[in-house]
Formats: C-alpha cells, sequence, structure tokens
C-alpha cells in the first residue's frame, strides 16, 4: 500500500515541480501581494477612526452626540478588560465606557489623540468631566495584521485548485481510469494527492514566509511550532475541501465555478484583509464555518498576540474535526471516471 | 484449457440505452479472444465491466472462478483505446511509477528493450509518437507480468507498420502464456491473432467461434471481385446480384466456373478478376449488415 502511494506521491511532485508556469505563480503572486499592501497601507491604515464603547443602555446626552459624529465607526464591546489590548495595538483609536465616562487611549496612536479631541468636544457644554487613562503597547502595522492571512489565502488557492484542478484534469483525459486499471484504491490515490500537496504548500509557504519575513520583518510573537501547526491543519483542510468538489466532477469548467464559489467569500469573508469587528453580527457568524478564518485568526493570536495551544485550540478542534468530515465525504463520493 | 475468465448474463444499462443484454462466454486460459462489433455495438462497455472499471447493472464476472478482486488486479494488464498520461514525467517515470503498483513486474530495462523505448526512455510523455505512445501503453500493460490481458483496439491510428510490429508482440505475449481479450475493428488482425472471436451487435453476441469455423459455418462460397468500370452497373445488379463497393464489383457465386462463363456472354473482361474466399469482413457484414468501420 504505501509503496504505491510513495508511487504516486512521486509522480505528482515531478509534475508539479516540472510544470514552471504553476510553480512560478504559487510562489510569486503571494509574494506580490504582500509586497503591493506593505507598501500601500502601512503608512495610511485603510479603515476608518474606531471607538470602542462600552455596552450600558441607551446612549444620551454627550455620549449620544459623540456617538453620532460621522466617520467614526463605533464599535460596541461588553467589557474593559478585554478591548483594552485593542487599543494598546491601535486596533481601535479609542476606547469609551459611557457609564463612569472613563476613556483609553494610547498615546503613540496619531488617530486616538484626533479622536479624544472629538470626544473631548462633545463633552464641553455637558458639565460632566472625562477621565482619560493612558495605555501603552506598540502599533500592529498593517502589514503585521495582514502577512497570516495572506499566508492563509495563499495556501487556500493552492490547496483549492492545487488539489481540485489535478483531480478533475486527471479524470477528464483518462490518467484515473488508466490508475483503477491497477491494484491503486481511491484511498491510496487520495493518499498519496494530500500528502502530494501537503508538503508542497508548506514548502512553499515556508520559503514565502521566510522571505517575508526577511524583507517586512513581520511581529511573531509566538511559537513557530504552533504556527506549523495552524498552517498543516489548515492546509489538510482546505485539501479535504478541494477532494470534496473534486470527487466527481469530470469538467475543469465546473470545477472552476465551484471551486471559485468557495474560495471567494473566504477571499473577503474570512478577516484575511479587513478586520471583521464591527461587521454584521450574521456576517460574523458566517465567517465561522469559513475554514480560512480559522487559520486566519489562529495565526494572527499566535503571531501577534503570542498565544499558545490552549487559546487558539477552539480554531484547531474546528479545523480538525471538519477535516475529518470532509475527508470521510471525499472519499466516499470519489468516483474515478 | 481451463477457464480463466468467465462472463454471465452481463447486461448494462445507459438510461433507455441497453449497451450490453445479456452477454454470456467464457475465456480459455492461454487464448486469444477477439470481440468484433460495430461502433455502438457494445464492445467497449463489456471490456470495461471485465476489466472492473465499470459495474455491470447485472450478471456475473468471474476471474478464476472468483469475483474480481486484488488476485485480479495484480494478474490483470489493461491498455484502453484512449489513455492520458501524466504530464512533466518522462516515459522511464511512468514506468517506475506503475512498476511499484504491483508485487511482481519486470525491469524497466527489459520492458525497454523488447518494446523498443530506449530511443526514448527519457523523454517527456508529452512529445510522444502515436507509434511510441502505444508500445509505451503496451509495455506499461505487460509490466506486471499479466496473466491475462485486455487490448482495447490497440492498432487503431497506427501506421501499417506500427500494427504489424504490434501484432508480433501480442503474439509473442501470447507465446509465453498470457491469456488475451482483444477487441478490434481489424478482420484481418482478428483473424491473426485470434483463436476465438465474438461478434457483437446492439449490445448482444450474435455468432461466437473459431475464425475458421464461423467461416466454414456462414459460407460456401467465394467471391468474384472485377473492376467496377469493366462491368455496368445495371449489368452487375441485374444479373449477378454484384455488391459495388469503392471501384470494386463484388460477386458472391457457388459455382466458379458457371459464374465466368455468364461473365463472358456479357463481354465483362477478366483481364482484373479476382477469386477470394469468403472472409471475416464478409461474415461481418452478413450477420450485421454494417461495414466494420462504419
Amino acid at each position: 500500500m504505501w509503496n504505491r502511494i510513495y508511487a504516486l506521491f512521486v509522480a505528482r511532485n515531478l509534475e508539479f515541480i516540472r510544470d514552471r508556469s504553476s510553480l512560478a505563480w504559487s510562489v510569486l503572486l503571494p509574494i506580490l501581494i504582500i509586497f503591493v499592501f506593505a507598501y500601500a497601507f502601512t503608512e495610511e491604515n485603510p479603515e476608518k477612526f474606531k471607538v470602542g464603547i462600552i455596552a450600558g443602555g441607551t446612549l444620551e446626552g454627550a455620549a449620544a452626540e459623540f456617538e453620532n459624529t460621522r466617520f467614526v465607526k463605533f464599535i460596541e464591546f461588553d467589557e474593559v478588560e478585554a478591548s483594552l489590548l485593542k487599543v494598546e495595538r491601535h486596533q481601535i483609536d479609542l476606547l469609551f465606557d459611557p457609564n463612569t465616562n472613563r476613556y483609553w487611549i494610547n498615546q503613540t496612536s496619531p488617530n486616538g489623540y484626533i479622536v479624544e479631541r472629538l470626544l473631548i468636544a462633545a463633552y464641553a457644554d455637558s458639565g460632566e468631566a472625562l477621565l482619560q487613562i493612558l495605555v501603552e503597547g506598540d502599533e500592529i502595522r498593517y502589514v503585521d495584521w495582514v502577512i497570516p492571512g495572506v499566508i492563509g489565502m495563499n495556501i487556500m488557492w493552492g490547496a483549492l485548485f492545487g488539489i481540485g484542478y489535478v483531480i478533475v484534469r486527471y479524470r477528464k483525459f483518462g490518467v484515473l481510469k488508466r490508475l483503477r486499471a491497477t491494484p491503486v484504491t481511491a484511498i491510496e490515490f487520495l493518499t498519496a494527492q494530500i500528502l502530494s500537496r501537503l508538503w508542497l504548500l508548506i514548502a512553499v509557504n515556508v520559503v514565502i514566509f521566510v522571505a517575508m519575513d526577511f524583507v517586512v520583518d513581520f511581529r511573531m510573537h509566538g511559537s513557530y511550532l504552533n504556527l506549523f501547526l495552524v498552517f498543516t491543519l489548515g492546509s489538510i483542510n482546505l485539501i479535504c475541501c478541494g477532494l470534496v468538489v473534486a470527487a466527481r466532477v469530470s469538467s475543469e469548467e465546473v470545477a472552476n465555478g465551484v471551486l471559485n464559489l468557495f474560495s471567494w467569500p473566504m477571499m473577503f469573508l474570512s478577516g484575511v484583509w479587513f478586520s471583521l469587528e464591527g461587521a454584521h453580527p450574521l456576517m460574523q457568524k458566517f465567517a465561522l464555518i469559513l475554514p480560512l478564518t480559522h487559520v486566519t485568526q489562529a495565526a494572527r493570536q499566535i503571531m501577534i498576540d503570542g498565544d499558545g495551544l490552549p487559546q487558539i485550540s477552539d480554531h484547531l478542534l474546528v479545523l480538525g474535526l471538519s477535516s475529518a468530515i470532509l475527508l470521510i465525504i471525499g472519499a466516499r463520493i470519489f468516483q474515478w471516471e | 484449457m481451463s477457464v480463466i475468465l468467465q462472463v454471465s448474463s452481463l447486461v448494462k444499462r445507459f438510461g433507455a440505452l441497453t449497451a450490453v443484454n445479456d452477454v454470456s462466454f467464457s475465456i480459455r486460459q492461454g487464448s486469444c479472444f477477439g470481440l468484433l462489433g460495430p461502433n455502438g455495438a457494445g464492445k467497449t462497455t463489456t471490456i470495461e465491466m471485465m476489466e472492473g472499471i465499470k459495474t455491470p447493472d447485472s450478471g456475473t464476472i468471474l476471474y478464476r472462478g472468483e469475483a474480481l478482486g486484488q488476485q485480479f488486479r495484480n494478474e490483470a494488464g489493461i491498455m484502453f483505446q484512449t489513455t492520458a498520461l501524466q504530464e512533466f514525467i518522462t516515459v522511464r517515470e511512468i514506468m517506475v511509477q506503475f512498476s511499484r503498483f504491483y508485487p511482481d513486474t519486470y525491469g524497466i530495462d527489459e520492458l525497454a528493450e523488447r518494446y523498443a523505448l530506449g530511443e526514448f526512455l527519457n523523454q517527456d510523455t508529452r512529445k510522444l509518437s502515436g507509434g511510441q505512445k502505444q508500445r509505451l501503453l503496451l509495455a506499461m500493460a505487460l509490466i506486471n507480468k499479466p496473466k491475462i490481458m485486455f487490448l482495447d483496439e490497440p492498432t487503431t491510428g497506427l501506421d501499417p507498420q506500427s500494427r504489424r510490429n504490434l501484432w508480433k508482440q501480442v503474439q509473442q505475449v501470447k507465446e509465453e502464456g498470457a491469456t488475451i481479450l482483444l477487441t478490434t475493428h481489424y478482420m484481418e488482425e482478428a483473424y491473426e491473432l485470434c483463436d476465438e472471436i465474438a461478434i457483437m451487435d446492439h449490445g448482444r453476441i450474435i455468432a461466437h467461434d473459431a475464425p475458421d469455423a464461423l467461416l466454414a459455418a456462414h459460407f460456401d462460397d467465394v467471391v468474384l471481385q472485377i473492376q467496377a468500370a469493366d462491368i455496368p452497373r445495371e449489368i452487375g445488379e441485374r444479373e449477378f446480384q454484384a455488391i459495388y463497393r469503392n471501384d470494386s464489383a463484388h460477386i458472391v457465386t457457388g459455382d466458379v466456373n458457371e459464374t465466368i462463363e455468364h461473365l463472358l456472354r456479357f463481354d465483362i473482361p477478366l483481364d482484373h478478376l479476382r477469386i477470394r474466399a469468403r472472409n471475416l469482413e464478409d461474415l461481418f457484414l452478413e450477420l450485421t449488415g454494417k461495414e466494420l468501420r462504419g
């Protein structure tokens, strides 16, 4: 069995490595994207001003006036402690508790300074006193924030299209039919494809990760081993998604359509480019069923917050369980022809 | 000789079409069995069910008395009508890959020498000519020292010389003891290679025996072949029931002397007259009413 898997694994690797154009795209595209985003957005954050508001009933008076300020996005939080980290990291510009009239700002944040002026102006005629509390913390550059998502996104494209297209092409041109006429079983074939795609994805993304770190010097506060685990599990999950799509389809056009149907929502709703905080609750819930959301969030927690396995265990659990389910479905519905 | 493959009451439907309809036959070990039929007769569907590629709707296929299983997969060599190979890998690499699928195989160099693959052994599979690709596919089908081989129209599209070479190679495999199941469009090929043939039409077997036995059972006459230009069509069809094909008129007769005298009475020139025995092509035409390559 392993001899047959190894034979298919080697053949698929040779195909991929010798297909220079697809290899080049797999490496160059994410590097290009990171460069574009690094230089386009490091100086100017594309987000509006963001103010966190601690929930506590309907706002009245000066607080209501402040909340009506145009071009400021107000995001509701339940408690102060959990939200302070966002002020420290410049993810929100100011945190305001209208129940106690306290607010927290990061002195090194230019946006924080402007929003603070707006808050003070709103309360100027109210006679109510505001209490300023300063917090400290480095700004997270957009490039630091976006890199985990971009690597996740690159894994997604490589996994979905890398495995989906190959199997559909094999089926369309009769390669699968020829393999079926040998002692190779469906499980052996699929295992070889998964392993081949997995190690290629890991190898390509390790190169990209190292190269980008060298060029951009992004933030990495957590364990490399944990990050490797997240990206590996994410790769397996997304490969299994590709497997399910490719299990029966024999037309490249149909496969292309279905794979795009999977990938584009993930591109924009998994929080790769922009934070989902403040998005409609339904959209936030929908994002949680997308594997890329879990890959991106877990990788960000490791790289930016330095979180360990206990903090990302929910993401790992979702990715692991759904991978197993997708693999079983893919193997069950797989057809050689 | 014992039976190696037994097919019983095989049925396969595609929607409303019954592609294979209650087909039964058996193949003796060490023989070459030919499955002939016009396009759409159900040959490829039948052979693909026997290969385990398609699942029959009903009926049984037994290899050495058992349902197709791992032993069959290890011992069967299969060459499809058309096969795409993985891209960006060389002939040697694909041979190595396939040799890893089986427990007992020929060496790559041994096969390369036997099927003259040496000249393109390190070439990308995308760059092979038609003849080279057929030789490679045959070598791939033989890599596991098969006990039974399935060849689905193996020489279609090959030039006459490549076709003859492939026949020689198939005969050699047969001499080494392998059983062969062959489908073909070429009657000459079937006659040259097969010990037994079954003719299929509309999903059924309509004749089945050794080629000579089939000819003897169906014909006791010969064919006089005259250039069409030498015998006006109205005379040929009215007086001799001649069949005009391409630039020849074919007259079937059980009494050659009388037919020749009859032709002379109409002053038909006999300079290009050919007399030939009835062949599988004629048998096929008589049984199915169709040209084999039509």
